[in-house]
């Protein structure tokens, strides 16, 4: 385990410019500890190695079998067709992989994963990528309610709409909407950022602890505890670095964009990325 | 949980009853317990189609005597149909206790509905020009069927999956609920209401009665209300955005239009695609891919939004 000191290396990415303060936060994640990346028995894969099957007759569970089975066998890109809106694909994913569906997902799709890069052509059901650890989840039309419940860590985005309560919970990553989301986004968030390219519905990042709120469009109203904040350059290098990773923006620029953080601080409370204190979570 | 659907074609009529049944069969897992169709036929301007039974299924199966007593309510459900002046045109048993009958009447429908459920046991499921209303327990596959709904030519129609929460498993509690006493006008419905029987009491003051105890029930009765007042059914569903307490996702149609409300907190489920002569719209958006198996753009309404399609 590294200390905390101002020295970090990641402030100096850029990855965290809050303050600190609380009791747990002595604590940090080192990458040098390799036996913590990978989980026992993850399947070791080679993304070269690619497979394709077709999900139009098979249940949630032959297709989730499927996935696992050519991991197994050493896939590391894997493509299915005809997803067919079934619920809960995709998910307990605890190693690197590249999955493709061609279609879109029900309920629940891409819940529980920790480190697969997942890119879904269609639309996604209510409580996409729920509890996601690490990676990155692409949507590319649009997302129901509850996007990026409880999140961890990763990148979440979804290139269209998204329904209610997205990122309610959430404990780290980033979750980016292209268009608009609806009311009581960032209910409870705790940490992490959440971009919103579009509109945000009403009671937005109520009864929020931390993280911060980026919305382009307009706010119909903000919740309990949550507070307008000035925008900074590193929130502008970091927005304009991180939107154009997947290719979306705000209409109207990101500098015109408004920054929602807590504004009531919690005392025993810490607000240090997933990342840095993965252990104590 | 429960589950619903609808669907609306634009300027042409198709088999929805075979659509609806597919629909509401993907939604099987969100409600097993009964399935209900509202169905809307070509609107015959001189004549009325009724769906009512004269028993609840598992009182038809072990009843003491009820063969007998079932034909008796049919015979005074006839008997008080000649009484009024209506004419039969045609009356067809869909099982031994359900049954659909078209007659000619012009006279006061809520009299004539509050006479014929008079009768003891017999309850009205559907009375219009359009409207055809059938449920029954077990799911779709088995309600359609059972009613053979395969081939049912319409424009639109709406349906539930129902899991028992609130009231008893049986047709009453079933959804959909036709908005008593108005013609064509019926209601499924996916939540919880918390101001049921405040609301329900105020509304039986007014005049209005109730076939059931299920929550469901106070909002196909509360938009029948807004209507006996004059307004319109958009605006009647706007304004139960506010007064109805709970969480809900509904849907309403009547002889030509379809609508949709979400409660403020959107808490229950509701997937649309729309299109310029079909739009479709279920729980989950399994149900819309049972009958577009291929790639399409579906998206969820948001809070507190009303939408209201034309046939």
């Amino acid at each position: 385990m590294a200390e905390l000191n101002e020295e970090h290396a990641s402030h100096r990415m850029g990855m965290h410019t809050e303050q600190l303060a609380g009791r747990t936060q002595q604590v940090f994640f080192d990458a040098e500890e390799g036996d913590n990346l990978v989980y026992p028995n993850a399947p070791d894969v080679d993304f070269n190695k690619r497979a394709e099957f077709d999900a139009a007759d098979l249940d949630t569970p032959a297709i989730n079998k499927q996935i696992r089975e050519l991991m197994e066998s050493g896939h590391g890109t894997i493509v299915v067709h005809n997803p067919g809106a079934k619920h809960s694909l995709g998910v307990g994913i605890l190693n690197r992989l590249q999955l493709y569906f061609e279609g879109s997902l029900g309920y629940f799709g891409c819940g529980l994963i920790d480190g697969p890069n997942i890119r879904v052509k269609g639309r996604v059901g209510w409580s996409c990528a729920e509890n996601m650890m690490a990676g990155t989840v692409v949507i590319e039309k649009n997302a129901g309610s509850t996007f990026g419940a409880a999140i961890r860590g990763g990148d979440l985005v979804c290139k269209g709409d998204v329904g209610s309560r997205t990122g309610i919970d959430q404990k780290g990553g980033t979750i980016i909407v292209g268009g608009r989301t609806g009311a009581f986004s960032g209910f409870m968030m705790q940490r992490g950022r959440m971009v919103v390219c579009g509109d945000a519905g009403d009671n937005l990042g109520d009864s929020m602890y931390d993280g911060t709120i980026f919305v382009g469009g307009k706010i119909a109203s903000l919740g309990v505890d949550a507070v307008e904040a000035e925008l900074t350059d590193l929130d502008v290098a970091w927005l304009e670095r991180k939107l154009g990773l997947y290719g979306v923006e705000p209409a109207n620029g990101v500098r015109n964009m408004t920054k929602i953080v807590a504004g009531k601080q919690l005392w025993n409370y810490d607000n240090l990325e997933p990342a840095e204190k993965k252990l104590v979570l | 949980m429960c589950g619903i659907a609808g669907l609306i074609h634009r300027g042409k009529t198709t088999d929805i009853g075979s659509e609806l049944t597919a629909m509401l069969q993907a939604l099987k897992h969100r409600g097993p317990d009964s399935t209900g169709f509202a169905l809307y036929g070509p609107a015959q301007a001189e004549r009325q189609v009724m769906r009512f039974k004269v028993a609840e299924q598992e009182e038809a199966r072990k009843g003491f005597d009820i063969q007998a007593k079932m034909r008796e309510r049919k015979a005074a459900v006839d008997d008080r149909l000649a009484e009024l002046g209506a004419e039969i045109v045609e009356e067809e048993p869909a099982t031994d206790y359900a049954f659909r009958m078209t007659f000619g009447y012009d006279g006061d429908l809520r009299r004539l509905a509050d006479y014929i459920e008079d009768i003891d046991g017999v309850e009205i499921l559907s009375l219009g020009h359009a409207l055809e209303l059938i449920k029954d327990l077990g799911d779709a596959g088995t309600v359609a069927g059972q009613y053979k709904l395969g081939g049912f030519a319409g424009t639109h129609g709406i349906g539930h999956t129902r899991m028992a929460t609130e009231s008893d498993v049986d047709i009453r509690s079933a959804h959909p609920y036709w908005a008593y006493p108005f013609d064509d006008v019926s209601v499924v419905h996916n939540g919880q209401l918390t101001n049921y029987w405040g609301s329900r009491r105020a509304l039986e003051r007014r005049g209005h009665r109730f076939m059931s105890n299920c929550d469901s029930e106070l909002i196909a009765v509360y938009i029948a209300d807004q209507i006996d007042q004059g307004s319109d059914l958009e605006s009647a569903m706007r304004r139960s955005i506010d007064e109805l307490d709970g969480v809900f996702t509904y849907l309403v149609a009547t002889s030509d239009s379809l609508g949709m409300a979400k409660d403020v907190m959107a808490a229950k489920p509701m997937v649309l695609y729309e299109s310029d002569d079909f739009i479709a719209m279920a729980s989950e958006e399994v149900a819309i891919r049972s009958i577009f198996p291929h790639e399409i753009d579906t998206f969820d309404p948001y809070e507190g939004e009303v939408r209201v399609w034309q046939s």
